[in-house]
């Protein structure tokens, strides 16, 4: 294509800068300031895409945000490839890879363009209709459905690039730096207000920046030099902060918005190592003044989707600021004035206009005046019918209006074009101020929706507010903001503005055709390709709801959320419905704004970032010494110890023989430790727990459960009384928070007068657990001056101790059954003292051991593991644990729930022990557990809630959750597998020395 | 997302609060009295009003303290807080 498409006549493109990017494989040039849109219809090209369902070919439509048709893949096969950008957001660097997405083999030659001429047999509801039946072909149909859904490629690695979060806090956001925009952020900022300025747009002063018609006109100088000095002032106040390529995503409640700040798309990818790319911008602002602008329409008439179909204020912008051609000949087509000043842009450059087709009869303004005498012809009272040309428009087809716009009559005329214009007037971009929770409301006159209820501290500004003149503007956006800043000084005086503009527009929603609506393709959502013939079957099929025709015909459901054709889509339903525009509201704008990358939503929170992890003061020497982890809450805790290409069944029973055998060794920093201090601790104690703690003596311990008020069991742990008043309370690792707020809340609301002090200390302790027949000889070896005798120091109590001349408490307390003691101190202490047990215990096989062991173990003597084995439908009667449940108390949390008709059934589920008839065979945990397998449908009795291998007992033990189980024992019971069916009895849940012989032993 | 003014510690952002259901349920002083059916109204009955609500919060990553508030779950604007044990400034 010719070169002369290009006009040097922009200041905002820098022609001695030129950028070579590739497109489709084929390398083009640009030059710095243009963005992918603009240098690709300097070169020519308008076709770059394909239509979502018919395969249509679509070109360039916009210059903006709101643009439909021309999304791409950037950075093709990359790890940073991105696909559904918006060519006319892209600003061009050196070395920029694009293609067009949704065609095969390439976008000039689609095979799927089929659809297309399918397209009769294609109309809203297709699929939902045609895939219904038969059922069973629904996993045939899926695989073809899902291949030929969805736009672009997702990247298949990890994003290189680095995003952040950052959160402003200003008096004033200003959203949006037109002209408007402009004047509200410097009265705001010289008035003493912190202001922040935003727009989405890599320049200031939005569409009058670039606005050099003679035509309008502020205080005798030409709108864009007037507007020039003013954005020159502004970057000088020191009160103002300015954002440009930053879109606000969404606005929340109570003034909180998200925005998108763009920091290196624009650079070439070299120079953008080791920045941020994208920043997510948390903004509370105290006021917020939204100056979104406004969205051209489009026109809806048959085959109104063809590349060279565009806009007409896009092709104003990409001549004016671009100084790009988007055409050698070009049609306007319109039903207000604004295409007139499009014109002019064009005539001053002597660009051939071949005519403008205006739906009015009448037109009166200086600029149409003006047009006219530059011998162009008007078509007044006109619409255009068809088009023409596949790969680019070539013809339009054009008829007169009869008066009630609702046909087309006489001779249909034949014109010549490669671009046509269309305008169909502005629709007020009101999506931050819906979201926010405003409430709009209907403006006959130009049938546009507009602000109408503030729902928190705002104001909307210039054409969002729909204001469209140029006086208007000025005039209202003072007097607005003065009002609404509640300032005198204006920093405006004596405004004066012309404008050529006549607001009156001839408002058709669906223009006629010679053709009945069945035959016609009159796109109203470009993206996803419905047409008003689909929204017209949508109403024929009894849709009447706006959100339900938008789901049946997918209209504004593309990336461009129908920025273009929402509008049109509710005019066509009330106009075929015979309803009042207005009344059936408008879809949901929801959030973002526009599409954010997934790496700007979650910043720096990647990788081990993602979710924060705890480690225990021992954690290194666990990785020192092969230990694989788990994840417990958030933090990681030793799983196993594999030794010699040990599996984890093949190390874990290793490790739980060795605990019983001689010793073990447990990291039990985790449990959450809670330091419960005050003259009311053991009343409080006795109110949370359901056993009683005051007559617990000084230096013993104790172990407690804790239920909810609904009688179901919450946490347990070992609690210890330090001093009269003090006690330390241990908890489950995963409920410690919990556990905390819960005791803080009955506290603070229910038991104010109680005097009881509690807090955290999980994090000030490291917590060694030693354990197993030598355990006693170990720790004696590392606490020498402490008297570990049966007489001074017996099971469930606790010692204040000296390592070192380091304070430590030692309790005696067990979770595996044997002999053992849990060693408590200063956390940067607890692996030093953890070495100092390996060392002391180097003669007895000291066997570090990890969480599955310590379930194990645990298992093998019937203790519960909150969470695994109860799971909030459990009481402490259903765990066969009634002894732990005191009768004499008055009151406890959760006290009155054990006797409700509910809790009191026989048949709940309850725990109980679970021996396989195959010793070797291992349950799976969750396997459900039944009686009879011949019953249809089978009644499942309950579920598998523990299950391991035992060494020590050398069989299978599970615990598990049985209907009516506490009356079962020795009864046989099956768990069904998927290729066969376990046979179990019904067992006590305590399946090693229930006699306690092990934990009592003289050593 | 609100701003809360915590009567304790002034304005933050709720993401440093938790939500904690009804306010002003207050727990039987002896549970043992009641039967299945006064148990259950307070165990498991809660208003879910389109309109002014008494709520419970709770400034969990902030000063720890629960406290009430009145909000309209219509809109969203909390029309006070105040401390616990305090009567609601607003009907």
């Amino acid at each position: 294509m010719s070169n002369n498409l290009r006009f040097k006549t922009s200041k905002f493109i820098d022609e001695t800068y030129r950028v070579s990017f590739k497109f489709n494989n084929k390398t083009y040039f640009g030059f710095k300031g243009d963005t992918l849109a603009s240098a690709l219809l300097a070169n020519g090209i308008h076709l770059v895409g394909r239509s979502f369902k018919y395969h249509r070919p679509r070109g360039i439509m916009t210059s903006g945000s709101e643009e439909p048709n021309a999304i791409i893949q950037l950075h093709d096969n990359s790890s940073r490839t991105e696909p559904n950008v918006r060519a006319t957001e892209v600003e061009i660097y050196e070395g920029l890879v694009a293609s067009s997405q949704n065609c095969w083999p390439s976008v000039n030659f689609d095979i799927g363009g089929i659809n297309n001429l399918l397209s009769p047999i294609l109309p809203a509801g297709f699929y939902y209709k045609t895939f219904m039946w038969p059922a069973s072909f629904w996993e045939k149909y899926e695989y073809f459905i899902r291949k030929s859904a969805g736009l672009g490629k997702s990247p298949k690695v990890a994003d290189p690039d680095i995003y952040e979060h950052k959160y402003i806090h200003c008096d004033v956001l200003v959203i949006g730096a037109g002209i408007s925009g402009i004047m509200a952020a410097k009265m705001a900022a010289k008035n003493g207000f912190k202001t922040l300025l935003v727009d989405e747009k890599s320049y200031l002063g939005g569409s009058s920046i670039y606005d050099n018609s003679e035509f309008s006109k502020i205080n005798n100088q030409i709108t864009s030099s007037w507007l020039e000095k003013e954005i020159n002032e502004i970057s000088k106040l020191e009160n103002l902060e300015i954002k440009i390529r930053t879109s606000v995503a969404a606005y929340h409640g109570y003034n909180f918005l998200l925005a998108r700040e763009n920091l290196t798309d624009h650079l070439p990818i070299n120079q953008r190592e080791n920045k941020v790319r994208q920043r997510l911008l948390k903004i509370r602002a105290k006021k917020v003044i939204t100056a979104t602008g406004s969205i051209e329409r489009p026109l809806i008439f048959d085959n109104n989707d063809r590349p060279g179909i565009m806009l007409s204020s896009a092709i104003k912008k990409y001549i004016d600021l671009y100084g790009v051609a988007c055409g050698e000949n070009n049609i306007l087509f319109t039903n207000n004035d604004t295409v007139y000043e499009t014109a002019m842009s064009l005539i001053q450059r002597g660009i051939k206009i071949n005519a403008i087709i205006d739906n009015r009869e009448q037109i009166d303004s200086k600029i149409s005046y003006e047009v006219e005498k530059n011998n162009i012809k008007i078509y007044k009272g006109y619409s255009v019918v068809d088009t023409y040309g596949y790969r680019r428009i070539n013809k339009i087809s054009i008829m007169k209006l009869s008066k009630d716009g609702q046909t087309v009559i006489g001779d249909k005329t034949k014109l010549n074009c490669d671009c046509l214009g269309v305008s169909g007037g502005w629709t007020p971009a009101v999506h931050l101020f819906t979201q926010s929770g405003g409430k709009l409301k209907f403006r006959d006159e130009d049938q546009i929706f507009i602000p109408n209820v503030y729902p928190s501290d705002q104001i909307s500004i210039g054409s969002c507010n729909g204001e469209f003149g140029l006086d208007e503007i000025i005039k209202n956006t003072l007097s607005s903001i003065k009002k609404f800043l509640n300032i005198d000084n204006s920093e405006y005086k004596n405004i004066e503005t012309v404008s050529g503009l006549n607001l009156l527009k001839r408002n058709i929603w669906l223009l006629p055709s010679d053709k009945p609506v069945g035959k016609t393709k009159s796109f109203v959502d470009y993206q996803n390709d419905a047409t008003a013939k689909d929204i017209k079957l949508a109403l024929r099929e009894g849709f009447r709801s706006i959100e339900h025709v938008k789901r049946y015909t997918t209209t504004g459901m593309g990336t461009d959320q129908g920025k273009l054709g929402n509008m049109h889509a509710l005019g066509i339903i009330s106009e075929t419905a015979g309803t009042k525009m207005g009344e059936h509201g408008t879809t949901t704008f929801r959030p973002p704004y526009t599409p954010l990358t997934f790496g700007t939503i979650v910043g720096r929170n990647v990788g081990e970032f993602f979710d924060i992890f705890r480690r225990t003061p021992i954690h290194d020497w666990h990785v020192a010494n092969n230990a694989e982890f788990e994840n417990v809450g958030q933090w990681k805790r030793a799983w196993y110890y594999p030794k010699d290409n040990e599996n984890m069944h093949q190390a874990v029973q290793r490790e739980s023989k060795a605990a019983r055998d001689s010793a073990g060794i447990l990291d039990a920093s985790t449990l959450g430790k809670i330091d419960i201090q005050g003259t009311d601790a053991s009343e409080f104690l006795n109110r949370v727990y359901t056993n009683a703690w005051s007559k617990l003596a000084v230096g013993k311990c104790r172990y407690g459960l804790m239920l909810n008020e609904d009688g179901m069991v919450y946490d347990d742990g070992v609690t210890t009384r330090l001093g009269e008043n003090h006690y330390i309370m241990t908890t489950t690792t995963g409920g410690a928070a919990n556990v905390l707020g819960k005791l803080e809340d009955y506290l603070q609301t229910e038991w104010p007068e109680l005097d009881v002090y509690l807090s955290s200390v999980t994090d000030h302790y490291a917590t060694i657990s030693v354990c197993g027949p030598n355990s006693k000889k170990i720790v004696s070896k590392v606490i020498p001056d402490l008297d570990l005798s049966d007489e001074k120091f017996p099971h469930m109590s606790f010692k204040n101790a000296k390592i070192n001349n380091i304070k430590c408490r030692v309790m005696r307390i067990s979770f595996t059954g044997e002999h053992s003691y849990e060693i408590n101190i200063q956390a940067n202490f607890g692996k030093s003292v953890w070495e100092k047990c390996m060392e002391a215990g180097k003669d007895f096989n000291i066997t570090p051991y990890g969480t599955e062991t310590m379930h194990l173990l645990r298992a093998e003597k019937g203790f519960i593991i909150v969470g695994q084995d109860t799971d909030a439908t459990l009481t402490p009667i259903d765990l066969q644990m009634d002894w732990i449940v005191s009768k004499k108390k008055y009151d406890f949390i959760g006290k009155r729930s054990l006797y409700r008709s509910d809790t009191i059934r026989e048949d709940r589920k309850q725990l109980v022990g679970l021996l396989t008839e195959n010793p070797e065979e291992v349950l799976e945990e969750g396997a459900q557990i039944v009686a009879d397998i011949k019953k249809s449908p089978i009644e499942m009795l309950g579920h598998v809630t523990s299950s391991y291998y035992s060494p020590n007992l050398k069989k299978s033990i599970a615990l598990g959750v049985v209907k009516g189980g506490k009356n079962m024992l020795g009864q046989k019971l099956i768990i069904p597998m998927e290729n066969k069916n376990i046979n179990v009895t019904v067992a006590d849940p305590v399946f090693l020395d229930k006699e306690g012989e092990r934990l009592n032993a003289k050593l | 997302m609100f701003l809360i003014n915590c009567p304790f510690c002034g304005e933050r952002e709720q993401s440093e609060f938790k939500a904690g259901g009804e306010a002003h349920i207050v727990r039987p002083k002896q549970p043992t009295e009641l039967s299945d059916d006064e148990w259950a109204e307070y165990l498991f009955m809660r208003k879910n009003i389109k309109g002014v609500q008494f709520e419970r919060w709770n400034h969990v990553h902030g000063c720890r303290k629960w406290f009430n508030m009145v909000r309209d779950t219509s809109n969203d604007q909390i029309k006070a807080v105040y401390k616990m044990g305090e009567k609601p400034p607003v009907k």
